[in-house]
């Protein structure tokens, strides 16, 4: 775990320790509370779904929105929408909001690919599902690329 | 004893009418004797959002799967699970689920590969209970641990394999998957990760029929006459007929299956359930890209 914890963000790293801390059905009640917990869009991307993009490769309907912030500091705020009824794809997209989140664009960036294999789910949950979550992060850093060089 | 049929209209013209519940009559028999409600979902984590109240959860994937080999529990397992859910041999079972009880059917097809006598769905699944407003509870059910034979599974009467399907050409095979994955365009459904298939298109001489056509708007199954003219007319079926049914894994097909089986009233269907993420990974079996059936090798 230590290993995990010296090259990852502090935040992300954090929640993957979380996750193993725990066991098997346990990890899935704490994905299931983060999906209660994903936050809300605020308005002005609630009330413009276009400025939201499909996430194609999640087997449910996800969207998501990364935006830079340069002052005071430059860094990535991600917003995420998914259905109640699709718990699993919201709690994946409630752990990278809660990790990724306010980070800077280089720090997202350096994410390792493995990272949802890491949170050890992979057991309970279909490889098709985890390979979901690996297609969010993929997005999220594509995303953060192209606002990155926008500016 | 096993909980008494629902009658009504559009079930009694189905084949086996005894094999579907609506939300009325379930509702209404929340809690009978040797009643034991089952939500089976693609989402492993829905159940837990609320379910039915006393309803327990049955996963496709960590429940009805073994580990390792590319297979279903064995008797034992089954058994197992059973007696935790509270299921005894003799029980009534009634199963719902997520996207028209596409999961829900797959596990009555698990059920049915170790004979469970009683296991109905329920019509419209979790969706249609949802949207009546009726009751729902974030409560896991306590169940008391049940007695449960071991029964060894019986594959044959319901479940094809490879060299099963190989056998078949000449008689009718039904793809259930859409249309860009019967054409090859994709190997996994549009809007989900490509997955676990080296070549696109379909076997040889299947017809296309998308397992959502036997759906209605409400997730509820089409009536008997809708259905016929889908199967019977569209798809080429006749009355008697060997039939499988295959899509990528053998979930959607199942729903097939029972559609089939159950409301159709054919006898020989089964389910192949190494379907597309194994056929399209084989060596040198027949395939067929493109929108046309084609034609069974001899």
């Amino acid at each position: 775990m230590t290993e995990t914890a010296t090259e990852l963000p502090p935040q992300l790293a954090e929640i993957i320790e979380d996750f193993q801390a725990l066991e098997e059905p346990d990890r899935l009640q704490l994905l299931l509370e983060f999906s209660r917990d994903l936050p809300q869009l605020p308005g002005r991307l609630a009330d413009h779904p276009e400025l939201l993009e499909q996430v194609v490769e999640c087997q449910t309907p996800l969207f998501l929105a990364v935006e830079l912030q340069e002052e005071p500091k430059r860094i990535v705020h991600l917003f995420f929408s998914a259905p109640p009824e699709t718990p699993t794809t919201r709690g994946f997209a409630a752990v990278l909001a809660e990790g990724l989140d306010g980070l800077s664009p280089e720090e997202i960036l350096a994410v390792p690919e493995d990272v949802p294999d890491r949170l050890g789910l992979t057991r309970a949950i279909t490889p098709l599902r985890m390979r979901g979550m690996s297609a969010m992060l993929g997005r999220i850093k594509r995303k953060v690329s192209e606002v990155q060089t926008a500016t | 004893m096993p909980v008494s049929a629902e009658t009504n209209d559009k079930f009694a013209a189905y084949a086996h009418p005894e094999r579907l519940v609506s939300t009325e009559w379930l509702a209404d028999h929340l809690g009978d004797d040797d009643l034991v409600v089952v939500e089976s979902d693609e989402d492993i984590l829905l159940y837990e959002t609320g379910h039915i109240p006393g309803a327990v959860k049955v996963d496709w994937h960590t429940d009805l799967n073994d580990a390792d080999t590319r297979d279903y529990v064995d008797g034992e397992g089954f058994a197992a699970l059973m007696s935790v859910k509270g299921i005894s041999r003799d029980s009534t079972v009634i199963i719902y689920g997520d996207k028209s009880n596409w999961w829900a059917a797959y596990a009555l097809w698990v059920f049915t590969l170790f004979g469970h006598q009683d296991v109905r769905l329920l019509d419209g699944g979790r969706d249609k209970w949802i949207a009546e407003g009726r009751e729902i509870s974030t409560v896991t059910t306590q169940v008391e641990k049940s007695e449960y034979p071991v029964i060894e599974r019986n594959d044959a009467p319901v479940r094809a394999f490879k060299d099963d399907v190989l056998a078949h050409f000449g008689k009718p095979l039904i793809d259930v998957r859409s249309p860009e994955e019967y054409s090859g365009v994709r190997t996994t459904m549009p809007a989900y990760p490509e997955e676990g298939a080296l070549r696109g298109g379909h076997i040889p001489s299947a017809a296309s029929v998308p397992w959502g056509r036997a759906a209605a708007e409400d997730g509820t199954f089409k009536d008997r006459t809708q259905l016929e003219d889908i199967y019977h007319n569209d798809a080429g079926l006749k009355d008697g007929d060997d039939v499988v049914a295959y899509c990528r894994i053998g979930e959607r097909s199942s729903h097939t299956w029972f559609v089939l089986t159950h409301l159709l009233g054919f006898e020989n269907v089964r389910n192949y359930d190494g379907s597309w993420t194994e056929w399209g990974n084989a060596v040198r079996v027949p395939i067929v890209k493109g929108e046309a059936p084609g034609e069974a090798p001899k």
